[in-house]
């Protein structure tokens, strides 16, 4: 039968929305950085009491790296999504104006001189910043490609475990930081392993569910209206379980457990289109997290930490919680941060974000509501949503499924970081030690974080790009078929 | 440093900060807000949809039997594919008959199947639906000659 003649469909008529925009995200990467420029100024006018002549400094050098991140996208994902490097430059910025805040406070209060643009935590953060840049340019450099990445999923959900597990089986001396043990540290070297565990493990997850999503989704039984898996396809989502929840005991950590395990059910639910799976996912959490709260109560042993972290979270205001090595006081301190900033806050650098323990890390988002109020701290989050938004978007736009499940993962894996730091910091959840992406202190946060940024853009180079050549959007297979064209008729395949 | 000098840089980095935030809105307008129109077309009471008996009054009044079948709006307008005998799959799934580029279409969503020579549309649950003109496609629907079926941005019409 003469199916179709690919002649006919011709070259695909380009819709007015492939236009790379690379222009637009030079613009909007120059106004953040006025408004990271306009930051400092009003905190140095309000803390130092006079705009320094060098205020435009760290502005100017974040201007300069963020260039050429722009540069090598331009020439290496023409097609990446315009507005994600701006907005992550702006929190980026932001948090390092923040960082640099803090260095001027303590100076000020030890009646030291102003300090250096690369002076303390700020100056360190800017140094992390240029690194992270580097890794993500190096990243946007070699894998020109993202389904090249599919090639080493084995080796990367390999490392990923192990990169999970290193912490939990170091001694505590090492790898124990405020009760939670996430970390390597080697004199004042520290990283956080996990957060680059994400990465790998996103891909990795991806890689599977490609090749079982047919058998995970239709081989199903209907129970009181929604679709229970077979019992062996359930394997591999109970292994992660355990995982999750072994990490749970050992690292002493909800936020990382629910987040390697929230990661792989919602890759799950994005290859399947299951809603079963959500449900099977948030029941099994919830019960081992509230098996785990009740042998916290009664066993104590691996479990009493969580347990304490719930009982700080169900009652920070009570006194005993308050007073407690431990307890409440960082929780509440975080609270009455944010109170007073209320809805337009203190304003830059009049603020006191000291008062909050960890206001670097965990709680910047504290110490900055402190300043910017509900207001500003709106922005942010909106800012966030937007970056995970187009993620998303690349994720439904892109050709492959494997492009669509990692982009999905890692936009997916950052919301729901932001949501577990907010979500303790604001006391819905129980307070988990996650960074807030972009924005806290530490190197291995911004550099895993930069670095999921440049996978979201090279998929969402490949989403947008022209889909039948060019762009870095080759297919693979070499004998594939370009998309445009038709599949013969006859050889089409109706799953039941 | 003055008192008012202060306030004004407060709230002016805020405003600066919101202004950010919409002109990233604005670069992205066009793709946050598409496929709202599409809310537009829920079903008609009187759609085309339903349990519509297997008549050809379609058929028997042109008397024209479909031959091809015809992108004409969306990402692959142009496309043409000759009619046979075989069902048509419509979807984003790489084994469709028709792989269409939609963000708004399903992997596998609608497909079209001949009987007594005349064309029905099924949707196959897609997420979005399947519109046959106005109307939702709730089960197999007689597709009458130039009527375009719907599936997200891309539209499509039987030509003889």
């Amino acid at each position: 039968m003469p199916a179709s003649s690919p002649a006919s469909t011709g070259e695909m008529a380009r819709i007015p929305g492939m236009k790379t925009q690379r222009n637009a995200e030079l613009g909007l990467l120059a106004f953040a950085m006025v408004l990271v420029a306009a930051y400092g100024a009003t905190v140095e006018a309000s803390r130092i009491g006079e705009i320094t002549p060098t205020f435009w400094v760290p502005a100017a050098l974040l201007s300069i790296l963020f260039l050429g991140l722009h540069v090598v996208v331009r020439f290496t994902a023409p097609y990446a999504d315009p507005v994600i490097i701006p907005a992550v430059a702006l929190i980026n910025g932001l948090g390092v104006g923040f960082l640099r805040r803090l260095d001027i406070g303590d100076a000020l209060s030890e009646k030291l001189p102003v300090p250096g643009i690369f002076a303390g935590i700020g100056g360190r953060q800017l140094a992390w910043t240029l690194i992270s840049l580097i890794l993500a340019a190096i990243l946007l450099l070699v894998v020109r490609d993202h389904k090249i990445v599919s090639r080493y999923a084995y080796t990367l959900g390999l490392t990923g475990i192990v990169l999970v597990m290193i912490p939990a089986v170091l001694p505590g001396s090492i790898s124990e930081v405020n009760g939670a043990k996430l970390w390597i540290r080697i004199g004042s070297f520290s990283i956080q392993p996990g957060e680059f565990a994400k990465i790998a493990l996103v891909s990795f997850f991806a890689y599977y569910l490609v090749r079982k999503r047919e058998v995970l989704s239709l081989a199903s039984r209907r129970v009181l209206g929604i679709d229970l898996p077979r019992g062996r396809d359930l394997g591999p989502v109970v292994t992660v379980w355990l995982l999750s929840l072994l990490v749970l005991v050992f690292e002493k950590d909800l936020g990382t457990a629910l987040l390697y395990f929230g990661l792989f059910i919602v890759t799950l639910y994005v290859a399947t289109e299951r809603a079963s799976w959500l449900i099977i996912g948030l029941l099994l959490f919830f019960g081992g997290v509230y098996v785990a709260y009740l042998l916290g109560a009664s066993v104590g042993g691996p479990f009493a930490n969580f347990y304490d972290r719930a009982e700080v979270w169900l009652n920070p205001f009570d006194n005993a919680n308050y007073e407690r090595l431990g307890g409440s006081y960082q929780l509440v301190q975080g609270l009455l941060s944010l109170g007073t900033g209320g809805l337009f806050g203190t304003g830059p650098g009049a603020g006191s974000p000291r008062f909050v323990p960890e206001v670097q890390n965990d709680f910047i988002f504290a110490g900055m509501g402190e300043e910017i109020g509900l207001f500003g701290l709106s922005a942010l989050l909106v800012l966030y949503l937007l970056i995970v938004e187009r993620g998303l978007r690349s994720a439904l736009a892109v050709r492959d499924s494997f492009g669509k499940l990692v982009a999905g993962g890692l936009s997916f894996t950052l919301g729901l970081q932001i949501f577990v730091i907010l979500g303790g910091i604001t006391g819905l959840i129980p307070l988990t030690g996650q960074t807030t992406p972009f924005l806290s202190s530490g190197g291995s946060s911004l550099m895993a974080n930069w670095l999921l940024i440049a996978m979201l853009l090279r998929i969402s180079n490949a989403a947008r790009g022209p889909a039948a050549s060019g762009g870095g959007s080759d297919r693979s297979g070499g004998p594939k078929k370009a998309p445009t064209q038709l599949h013969g008729a006859m050889t089409e395949v109706i799953k039941p | 440093m003055p008192e008012f000098v202060l306030t004004v840089a407060r709230f002016g980095f805020l405003i600066l900060l919101w202004i950010f935030v919409f002109t990233v809105v604005g670069v992205i307008r066009r793709d946050l807000f598409a496929g709202v129109r599409s809310k537009s077309i829920v079903a008609s009471p009187r759609g085309v949809g339903g349990a519509v008996p297997e008549g050809r009054p379609a058929k028997a009044k042109r008397g024209k039997a479909a031959r091809q079948l015809v992108v004409t709006a969306g990402n692959l307008a142009g496309t043409r594919i000759t009619l046979g005998e075989a069902p048509i799959t419509i979807g984003r799934a790489e084994d469709s008959t028709l792989v269409i580029t939609d963000d708004f279409a399903s992997a596998r969503h609608a497909r079209l199947v001949p009987r007594d020579g005349q064309w029905f549309v099924e949707d196959v649950g897609s997420t979005n639906g399947t519109y046959l003109d106005r109307g939702k496609v709730s089960g197999p629907t007689p597709v009458p000659l130039g009527v375009p079926i719907r599936i997200g941005r891309t539209s499509l019409e039987l030509r003889p």
